[in-house]
């Protein structure tokens, strides 16, 4: 009688040793969301190591159910007879609790340090735990049915219909909504914050080089949800300080009409309509 | 044998109908469109767009639904039809007239009152032009976000009189002009929407016929 536990166990051995160097190495640097942000970097990252600790896991599974195929399949006109009984095995039950507790652990442990050192992109809420140090420039990100506008208090408070960001800088970014539930998702960026009527949710963001994203809503808004996107830009400093000074222009004409900065709005929902 | 060719079999027509479904999917333009009379044709044509925005689109055109807000647009005939999808070709210079006769909602934005993507970046409000409106005095907007488009379009005053009851509405009722041109660009399937909160009775003014295409929510299709 072979012994199967010992062959599976070789079996799984090699595999995870020829296939979870290959993973991180090859796989892990392609995984989603790519390379546009710091964040995106850190994602790609955390995906890469989760990824890699699976491996061995895909693998067992996998030499167990091929391994079980081709050993105990009824062999052509042969008699089907029942399998040898099965036993209870303290010390496979003590490895496996031990190890699963191990990896599940280690996984949490690693996410939530993860998560500590700038929030991953997520929104924080109005008091986020995990801020970066140095100095952010803020961007606000304004959800409505059906169209995320952005307003620049830094520069005089100017709202823009796109989001353009300048290179290698820390941004901090305060997500609102007008009426109903949003989702801001750059998913390029590796940033997704709720957009919720009433909450300023905060989120951070180091931009790389000159790039382009697009901007979609993660929460269904409504009739035109599937259309609520639009494409942003990171470009270099000088671009950036061109484009806010032409949108500074095309601004000067609602500015007398709009309201002064706030972290969040609260548009009369008591009119003729509401 | 004869179980892995019934499997295969199925997957096989699994697969057929999936790849219809995808390709009626990605070819299908939705809701049948009206198609905007060109006045000239050629390279650069130019389409003549003539709308009007109604608080109460009546039961002659919406037996269902009298009551809600609504665009129209004018055919040929001079009808007003309650067609929202409408087919404009690729390239061309439209000029837009907006008879409206409904009173002011007000933008919950205010960002959105200022003229985009119109031609010297205003509209003209009753002969005259205009860089921005008040916020307050909007009553719609006509925006196609993926054009980078958006007029906001003032409203007639509460206390204007003759106002219009149930459309269509007679020229003699109280209304606003507001006429711009904007330019349609490459071929492509463009959503248009209200921005203001105009849904009178409905959650926060957006429920109802803002979001229902056939009343303040369209299509472009541009070909």
């Amino acid at each position: 009688m072979p012994n199967h536990g010992r062959r599976v166990i070789g079996a799984w051995i090699v595999l995870s040793v020829v296939a979870t160097p290959l993973v991180a190495i090859f796989l892990g640097p392609e995984l989603p969301p790519g390379h546009a942000s710091q964040q995106a970097s850190e994602q790609v990252f955390d995906n890469t190591v989760i990824t890699s600790i699976v491996t061995p896991v895909i693998a067992l599974l996998l030499v167990f159910f091929v391994y079980a195929l081709m050993t105990f399949r009824k062999a052509p006109g042969g008699a089907l007879v029942d399998g040898p009984p099965l036993r209870n095995d303290n010390t496979i039950q003590v490895l496996w609790v031990a190890l699963t507790s191990v990896v599940v652990l280690f996984l949490a442990g690693f996410g939530t340090y993860e998560l500590l050192q700038n929030g991953s992109g997520g929104g924080q809420g109005p008091s986020p735990i995990a801020t970066p140090s140095g100095p952010k420039l803020q961007v606000q990100v304004i959800a409505q049915q059906w169209e995320f506008t952005y307003r620049y208090p830094s520069y005089g408070g100017v709202e823009t219909s796109q989001l353009v960001l300048p290179e290698n800088t820390e941004i901090e970014l305060h997500v609102t909504s007008l009426d109903a539930i949003h989702s801001f998702w750059a998913y390029e960026l590796g940033i997704k914050a709720d957009a919720n009527p009433g909450n300023d949710n905060i989120a951070f963001l180091k931009t790389k080089g000159p790039d382009t994203f697009k901007v979609h809503c993660a929460e269904l808004c409504g009739l035109w949800h599937g259309y609520m996107f639009s494409n942003g830009r990171v470009v270099s400093s000088s671009q950036f300080a061109a484009w806010v000074k032409q949108q500074q222009q095309v601004y000067a004409a609602v500015q007398q009409y709009m309201p002064a900065y706030a972290t969040t709005y609260f548009p009369d929902p008591q009119r003729r309509a509401g | 044998m004869s179980k892995l060719l019934g499997v295969a079999v199925f997957l096989a027509a699994a697969g057929v109908l999936i790849g219809f479904y995808v390709s009626k999917l990605t070819t299908d333009a939705g809701s049948p469109s009206y198609t905007v009379p060109v006045q000239t044709a050629g390279a650069h044509p130019v389409v003549d767009l003539t709308i009007e925005t109604v608080a109460a689109v009546g039961p002659q055109l919406s037996p269902g639904h009298p009551d809600f807000v609504s665009y129209l647009i004018r055919d040929t005939t001079g009808k007003w039809r309650r067609d929202t999808v409408w087919r404009l070709p690729a390239n061309a210079t439209v000029h837009v007239t907006v008879y409206n006769f409904d009173g002011a909602s007000g933008l919950r934005n205010p960002y959105l009152a200022r003229p985009l993507g119109v031609d010297g970046n205003q509209e003209v409000v009753d002969g005259k032009p205009v860089s921005v409106i008040n916020p307050d005095d909007a009553s719609h907007t006509f925006a196609v976000p993926q054009l980078g488009l958006i007029v906001a379009l003032p409203g007639v005053g509460d206390n204007a009189k003759n106002q219009c009851g149930y459309a269509p509405c007679p020229m003699s009722n109280a209304h606003r002009t507001i006429t711009f041109t904007f330019h349609t660009g490459a071929k492509g399937h463009y959503r248009w929407q209200c921005f203001v909160p105009c849904a009178a009775g409905w959650i926060d003014g957006f429920g109802g016929p803002m979001q229902t295409i056939g009343y303040m929510d369209g299509f472009l299709d541009v070909v």
